[in-house]
């Protein structure tokens, strides 16, 4: 008895220890940038410019001498610009989410129901893009979409059209980007929920009369809403804040947020103005993001 | 029964085609002699040789391969160390903002991350005179940061799905908490491990957002540089640096399938 005592206790000294060390690189390579980014997002553009080197003199002569400014949000809420950007980052964001479950579903589903060996060949077909660059890939679609490039010349071919068509440096072609990226992201989450999916329930709908399509919306749609949430999320999340798509493949008039920040920030240089920027934008991911967190915690807990 | 499985294929095999035939174009197109870039001119390796002439693009490989080396070893470690804790420290004080801590870099946009860890090593090199410059250090920083957060996830659950009571055991028998990590937990965990050093490996030198913000002069990725050179358009050096990574990258996940195919068969078969 007291030894097992002894042996908890020595255990929960070490794991105490290890977790320490993450713990300290978290607080200050996480963290702490997080509290310098809202504080800078309270600093005066006029006195923070050049970038934000008064903030350091401020903060020297002691917290009450800094001088606190909400300047930067006023600016951006009264700019109209930016309610614009978010709006348009959200959109685009939304409505490339539904065109990655509307082809992802399909895809998860057949993967899901074929035998094992083939099962995995498929997998693996999904995976692997994942693993190849990011940036590679998004990238060869530049030569796919060009006025001269693929799939114009391939049309023009066919005698389909007669004009190249504009396919490239627009909306169209960041909805394709943003879907063609996240979608194994869209499709792994739903196949590790539909591959569980106990198939007696639809096996006894069947045997009941109901066809087909309603044994698919009375039970395997209302059964794979877990996976269909963080598939979405997967998604929806990432592609807000997207910067090389739109900076790729987008036109000068597709608005994200990301590419605006960006611009913000080694264009314009207005430091405090970015740090709003992105502040606001975290904001309005929160939902979203402690959604995925709850959706997580309970697939954790789930497995345990 | 037999028209709607005709539309799932359909729909599949779709999928399968958005996904491949861009790099399919582009593996085709490296081996194009015409310097624009869609006009078929013949079949050539001129981009290949150019590829090997250019010290940027090899310099900036060499230097990104660094990085990645060392942030996906260092993620690992405190990946392994966090998600350990998370499984089988229980309650812990400041569990929760551990937990939040460890998660949102999985979620967080790319640019905000980038924009704010600038802001603090502006910060640090005022306060305490470090990092005197950016470059190297300061993306290798970056990368450690946001990676551990994969590795902690793919530690975790490997980790609550282990019997326990091999560790137990040996703890019973006196084993002290480091020996009993080093010769009980490691080992058994080293799949995770492994796969989450690999996913941390690709992430860094995946990553074009955060280093362009965290990097000084003089420290250009090797993404950094893609980045730089794609943003006016196709470039053919790029699609022959691109085939070499695509074919490599391949390769490594097939390899990588096929050898964990069999041990993941007979973990599926055994009792639950």
């Amino acid at each position: 008895m007291i030894s097992s005592f002894k042996r908890g206790d020595g255990r929960r000294q070490w794991l105490r220890a290890a977790v320490a060390v993450p713990y300290l690189w978290l607080l200050l390579f996480f963290l702490a940038p997080f509290a310098i980014i809202i504080k800078i997002s309270l600093a005066d553009p006029l006195l923070a410019l050049p970038p934000f080197t008064p903030l350091f003199d401020w903060a020297a002569a002691g917290w009450q001498k800094i001088q606190v400014t909400v300047d930067n949000y006023l600016f951006l809420f009264q700019d109209g610009y930016y309610a614009i950007i978010y709006l348009s980052s959200v959109k685009l964001a939304a409505i490339s989410t539904l065109l990655c479950l509307l082809l992802g579903y399909p895809m998860a589903y057949y993967i899901a129901r074929q035998p094992q060996r083939r099962r995995n060949l498929l997998l693996l077909g999904i995976i692997l893009p994942f693993w190849i660059s990011f940036l590679l890939r998004v990238y060869a679609w530049i030569g796919l979409l060009n006025t001269h490039g693929v799939i114009n010349n391939f049309l023009l071919w066919l005698g389909l059209i007669d004009q190249p068509l504009t396919l490239i440096y627009n909306d169209f072609a960041v909805y394709l980007g943003i879907v063609y990226s996240y979608l194994p992201f869209m499709v792994l989450p739903l196949y590790a929920n539909l591959e569980k999916q106990n198939l007696d329930l639809q096996d006894a709908a069947a045997d009941l009369g109901a066809r087909r399509w309603q044994t698919f919306l009375d039970i395997t749609l209302p059964l794979s809403r877990p996976g269909i949430i963080a598939g979405c999320l997967l998604v929806f999340i990432p592609a807000i804040g997207e910067f090389i798509i739109p900076a790729l493949l987008g036109g000068s008039d597709t608005l994200m947020i990301g590419r605006v920040l960006w611009d913000e920030f080694f264009i314009n240089r207005d430091w405090p103005v970015a740090s709003a920027v992105s502040v606001v934008l975290l904001l309005i991911l929160v939902v979203p993001m402690m959604w995925f967190q709850r959706v997580q915690s309970r697939v954790d807990g789930g497995a345990a | 029964m037999k028209q709607r499985s005709t539309v799932l294929l359909t729909v599949t095999a779709f999928g399968y085609a958005f996904l491949y035939l861009p790099i399919v174009s582009v593996i085709f197109y490296s081996f194009n002699d015409s310097r624009l870039v869609t006009l078929w001119g013949g079949f050539s390796l001129r981009w290949y040789r150019s590829l090997l002439d250019s010290p940027d693009i090899l310099s900036s490989a060499v230097l990104s391969l660094q990085i990645a080396v060392v942030s996906a070893t260092l993620a690992t470690i405190l990946g392994t160390l966090a998600g350990l804790a998370l499984s089988r420290l229980g309650r812990f004080r400041g569990r929760t903002l551990f937990t939040g801590m460890i998660t949102a870099p999985l979620v967080m946009p790319e640019i905000i991350t980038g924009i704010s860890l600038l802001f603090l090593f502006i910060s640090l090199a005022e306060w305490i005179g470090w990092p005197a410059a950016r470059g190297a250090t300061t993306i290798t920083i970056a990368h450690i940061t946001f990676s551990m957060a994969y590795v902690a996830v793919v530690v975790r659950a490997r980790l609550s799905g282990m019997d326990q009571s091999l560790e137990e055991a040996a703890m019973d028998l006196g084993g002290r908490p480091l020996r009993v990590f080093f010769d009980i937990t490691v080992p058994s965990i080293a799949p995770a491990m492994i796969s989450g050093w690999l996913l941390a490996f690709t992430l860094s030198l995946d990553d074009v957002v955060i280093a362009s913000f965290v990097s000084g002069p003089g420290a250009t990725t090797l993404p950094m540089l893609i980045f730089s050179k794609v943003k006016l358009g196709v470039s053919p050096d790029i699609n022959a640096l691109a085939t070499v990574i695509i074919l490599l990258v391949s390769a490594g996940v097939i390899t990588a399938a096929v050898l964990t195919r069999p041990r993941a068969e007979s973990r599926s078969q055994s009792p639950q």
